[in-house]
């Protein structure tokens, strides 16, 4: 059942870009063009391709979408008040795949020459073109990435965000990125670059104001240059009937180190692509993920962390809790190439199945081609310990609750890992939420 | 203490149960009264914590005979958490680790769950905080044990302290205290008995269950009780237990087979 490019759902897509705004800037509107073309030679991927065995897409395919409309949202700075993160000193609004300024808390204009240059695409474009020239599109593997195509075909709004050569910026970034209109497709996108001895926190936050069917279709790049340091949070909570589809790609420069905590909780089908290149000797990255699902929802991560150089470090923890009839799938590629001797790399998977029609798939691979390194591997999958249970329960705690407790215990351990007090504390209470549901 | 005229609170009455098709406890007696201490001692094997899980609600222990009245109701209709609540408590040979969950949290939350059971009133996280550290000073803990898992990494001695601070907040009727003196140094043996010790009172009962008698030497018992393949085959007073340390166990089985066969 392979789909061809000219599907419905693509077609619907495609038809909406003549109303896509041209650049002023040629080299913007050539790399549009260029996806396009690739779109032409792509296929919408099916249960028949490796890298996607597990999640079927094929009702994607099958969607009539429009891209959102701009600027049609009535929100307000108070709706989404309660979405704000208390440490964020800039945040910028996406609304339906569009930039929204009178949402956004943007930097005053010392802070962007001086430390941090921080803004939608286009507006940065206009300004500062060159330097992001240099890095957009040019990580993530558009041309043979279907979805990735499809958002540079889409390119237009997105979150910059450059911390600059030695400045430590010290208040997370929030890029907060809304739907509000079901029946659509949006495509976000994100492009953070830091500099040279620099170090930034960013928070990629997805969130749904609505509860139909919807098409998030996100791609972000990061580029780590030499001794700098990276924080990234990625949190998805889509719509339950949405389809959410990420591909981010990082790369990290000498010494510098990139950190990454990605949650997932919804979404009727999720696919997160994470592929992070050590590319320089000395890089370092550390990421965890927690899938947290239950109902019909499918959730799937796939990660590859490429050891390109000598002396890289990674370290991975990735957690799925799995609820109702759910399915979660991990993926998690580990490449050492020839150069890379000494490389240091763990990775585990641990998996909670909450309910007998509950089920994960989870696949560590390794790819490992020198001689001199340590590699540690390792996947669980199992159910809420029953002497944990007992323990609870002979204190009072009825069956539930103390059900509840573990379940979130067992997501803490990743949540506990984010560095910004109100959104781990969010988060806990969302996980508390979303067992008590289950 | 046994108080003249007090109240029956736990009438074991030949119980008997198995783990996985093996029997264990091959009918038990035992009446404990307001106010008793009773000290369950015994070899490996005797059956003593199955006892003590048994009575807690442990599911891997099926009872296959016998009655156990608590407080004049049937104790084995209820589940794990309705005993507690009853005012059952259970302290772990073995306390479970649970990371992630922080200790003063699942504290707070097993306080409140019997406070809303009493009718009393709960409290929030605040004044729990409070409460909680006059009640960590009995036990000479370090208030930093709030903010850890609970019971991750704590050494034997902390764990077990951990279990008398639970015993402390809950003020069960009935204690039983499994092997709470295994792993523990004479500090901490000492710390830990004299946290038992007041919360002793009239209106509550407990049943130590362990192998060795040096833990009596700070919990004074009113009967000490023997067993020996699912079954208590001497019951005596505290002096008992000095015997047994003395003489080791053997001596009972011999006397009590001499007796049966009689």
């Amino acid at each position: 059942m392979s789909v061809a490019a000219g599907s419905k759902y693509l077609e619907s897509l495609l038809q909406g870009r003549p109303r896509m705004p041209s650049s002023p800037l040629g080299w913007l509107n050539e790399l549009r063009a260029e996806a396009v073309d690739r779109l032409g030679a792509l296929k919408l991927p099916t249960t028949r391709d490796e890298e996607w065995r597990f999640t079927d897409i094929s009702p994607l395919a099958n969607l009539s979408l429009q891209p959102a409309r701009a600027g049609s949202s009535s929100l307000q700075a108070s709706d989404i008040a309660y979405l704000h993160l208390d440490e964020a000193a800039i945040r910028l609004v996406f609304v339906d795949g569009s930039f929204a300024p009178h949402l956004s808390l943007l930097p005053g204009p010392t802070e962007n020459s001086q430390g941090a240059m921080i803004g939608n695409l286009p507006i940065v474009l206009s300004r500062q073109g060159e330097s992001v020239e240099k890095h957009l599109a040019k990580q993530v593997e558009f041309r043979n990435n279907l979805f990735a195509a499809l958002n540079t075909a889409f390119l237009h709004d997105g979150a910059l965000v450059v911390a600059r050569r030695n400045t430590a910026i010290e208040n997370p970034v929030h890029l907060l990125f809304i739907t509000t209109q079901a029946e659509t497709a949006n495509h976000p996108r994100c492009l953070v670059i830091a500099e040279q001895g620099s170090a930034i926190t960013v928070v990629e936050d997805y969130v749904a104001l609505q509860e139909g069917v919807c098409v998030t279709n996100a791609v972000t790049e990061i580029f780590l240059a030499d001794n700098s340091e990276v924080n990234h949070v990625r949190v998805q909570r889509d719509s339950a009937e949405a389809f959410h589809i990420a591909n981010c790609a990082v790369s990290v420069g000498r010494s510098s180190r990139y950190r990454t905590t990605s949650v997932a909780m919804g979404g009727r089908i999720s696919r997160y692509d994470l592929n992070v290149l050590l590319a320089a000797e000395g890089a370092e990255c550390a990421v965890d993920g927690l899938a947290l699902i239950g109902g019909r929802q499918l959730a799937d991560t796939h990660t590859c962390i490429d050891h390109a150089r000598a002396n890289g470090t990674s370290r991975q923890l990735h957690k799925c809790i799995v609820d109702g009839a759910a399915h979660a799938v991990f993926n998690g590629k580990i490449v050492v190439r020839p150069n890379a001797q000494r490389t240091d790399s763990s990775q585990s998977s641990r998996n909670l199945l909450l309910n007998p029609r509950a089920r994960v798939d989870t696949k560590p691979q390794l790819e490992i081609f020198a001689d001199d390194v340590k590699c540690a591997h390792g996947a669980t999958v199992g159910q809420l310990d029953h002497e944990e249970l007992f323990y609870l329960k002979s204190r009072g705690l009825a069956e539930a609750t103390a059900r509840n407790l573990l379940t979130y215990a067992f997501g803490a351990e990743i949540i506990e890992r984010i560095r910004i007090a109100s959104l781990k504390h969010r988060l806990e209470e969302m996980v508390l939420e979303q067992t008590r549901k289950n | 203490m046994i108080y003249h005229d007090s109240k029956v609170l736990l009438e074991v009455r030949g119980l008997r149960a198995t783990v996985n098709g093996i029997e264990i406890l091959k009918g038990i007696d035992l009446t404990v009264r307001s106010g008793e201490v009773h000290a369950i001692m015994g070899t490996n094997g005797s059956g003593k914590s199955t006892l003590a899980k048994v009575l807690a609600g442990h599911d891997a222990y099926e009872v296959t005979g016998g009655s156990v009245l608590f407080q004049g109701s049937n104790l084995l209709d209820l589940a794990p958490e309705e005993r507690a609540r009853a005012g059952v408590f259970l302290a772990f040979q073995y306390p479970i680790e649970i990371p992630g969950v922080a200790n003063s949290h699942f504290l707070r939350l097993a306080y409140n769950t019997l406070q809303a059971q009493r009718g009393e009133e709960e409290l929030d996280p605040l004044e729990f905080e409070d409460f909680v550290r006059e009640k960590m000073k009995l036990l000479e803990m370090n208030p930093d044990f709030l903010d850890r898992g609970v019971n991750e990494g704590f050494s034997g001695g902390e764990k077990k302290r951990n279990e008398i601070l639970q015993m402390a907040l809950l003020e069960p009727r009935l204690a039983i205290l499994d092997e709470t003196d295994s792993g523990l140094d004479i500090d901490a043996l000492r710390i830990v008995t004299k946290g038992v010790n007041q919360l002793a009172s009239q209106d509550n009962a407990i049943v130590l269950v362990t192998h060795y008698q040096r833990m009596l030497n700070y919990i004074e018992p009113d009967f000490v009780h023997v067993m020996r393949a699912g079954r208590i085959i001497k019951t005596g007073g505290k002096e008992l237990a000095l015997d047994l340390e003395m003489r080791g166990y053997d001596w009972v089985g011999v006397e009590h087979r001499a007796a049966v066969e009689a």
